[in-house]
């Protein structure tokens, strides 16, 4: 229950944003005619609200199995990300690990991966929670939108910005943090190779992703993206990786 | 619906399946107990915060920046605005409910008065 009470106020934004897509997404699934059960099970068993949008469309057009295929691949290929960086995160979880993968969204990966779990406090336990309560807010969502859609007055056009904002705080968040362990090693002057290496899988992140955007357009840069941030990682490993040890180590 | 429910309730379970496949894949390449090698370790250390820069990339990536302005749209004005006022918030107050809420209600007000 202490993991419990930990993972409640790290989740809130997701809350208000889930809520709100959730609702979007109920009420788009109604108003395209099908009953409103599927957007509450799919928002339970696919649980993951990029697909789960494209899904309407794709219910809505002919039957084309290999497409939907290529597509949830494309679409959930940054998963394998998420996979990669949860790795040694999740081990050891025991019986909830199978939970844990099956729930990771791109917010619960987020708050996860980021968690600064207090001292004394189960690992698997708080991950746990984290991943329960926000699958929870999602179908909550979906429901209120499948079920009382019709009954909405309020204007909340801009309201899913709040899952942005989330993104941004925790990428400044990551970037902060390792400009104070730079701080803490070097005072008040940090050499610039020092920071620029200790940034560069943020800028890979951020540059690689807005020219791919800009080459490739925002329907499919996505997985060239991805294949640019593993090689410019890759490439950069023998400078890059002595930076990302210490600050990681120095940052737990 | 112009599919049968046959073809409606195959089409969930690809979605299903494909969406499982990507988020086991790695857990199944490195079940518990096998050792991982350096340069997946290190991949794991590096891909997080680079996989963050991608996600915010992400959330912007149908703001109209370029279309002209004689055409009208919003220019991304009010995403930079909303980035503009979580960034600076949470770099100086460092708490992200604060800079979230500040910069969604800015966005959320310049999307519904002025544009």
């Amino acid at each position: 229950m202490r993991e419990l009470r930990a993972a409640f106020p790290k989740t809130i934004p997701v809350l208000m944003g889930y809520l709100f897509l959730g609702i979007t997404y109920g009420i788009l699934m109604v108003t395209n005619g099908f009953p409103f059960w599927l957007p509450i099970l799919t928002a339970l068993v696919i649980y993951t609200g990029s697909m789960e949008f494209l899904l309407v469309g794709i219910l809505l057009s002919p039957f084309n199995p290999f497409s939907v295929l290529a597509t949830t691949l494309m679409v959930g290929a940054r998963h394998i990300f998420y996979g990669l960086s949860m790795l040694t995160k999740y081990r050891g979880t025991g019986k909830a690990k199978f939970y844990l993968i099956y729930t990771t969204s791109d917010e619960t990966f987020a708050l996860n991966c980021d968690a600064g779990i207090p001292e004394g406090l189960s690992r698997s336990r708080y991950y746990f929670w984290v991943s329960f309560l926000d699958q929870m807010y999602w179908v909550a969502g979906s429901a209120l939108g499948a079920l009382f859609g019709g009954f909405l007055t309020f204007n909340t056009e801009g309201l899913d910005f709040v899952m942005t904002a989330m993104f941004v705080c925790i990428f400044l968040n990551q970037w902060l943090r390792d400009s104070d362990s730079l701080h803490l090693r070097y005072g008040r002057h940090i050499p610039w190779s020092a920071l620029f290496l200790s940034h560069v899988p943020e800028l890979a992140g951020v540059g690689a992703s807005l020219l791919c955007l800009l080459v490739f357009g925002p329907e499919r840069f996505i997985i060239p993206s991805m294949i640019a941030i593993l090689a410019i990682l890759a490439l950069s490993r023998k400078q890059v990786e002595p930076a990302a040890n210490r600050l990681r180590f120095e940052a737990k | 619906m112009t599919m049968t429910l046959p073809q409606a309730v195959i089409t969930v379970a690809i979605v299903i399946a494909g969406t499982v496949f990507t988020r086991f894949i790695s857990y199944l390449a490195f079940p518990e107990g096998k050792a991982i090698p350096p340069f997946i370790t290190y991949l794991g250390k590096v891909l997080g915060p680079a996989v963050f820069g991608l996600l915010v990339v992400y959330c912007f990536r149908n703001s109209d920046l370029f279309t002209p302005f004689a055409l009208g749209g919003t220019h991304g004005i009010p995403e930079l605005i909303g980035l503009l006022v979580t960034s600076v918030l949470f770099c100086w107050k460092r708490n992200m409910m604060v800079s979230m809420l500040a910069g969604t209600v800015a966005y959320m007000l310049i999307v519904q008065l002025v544009f």
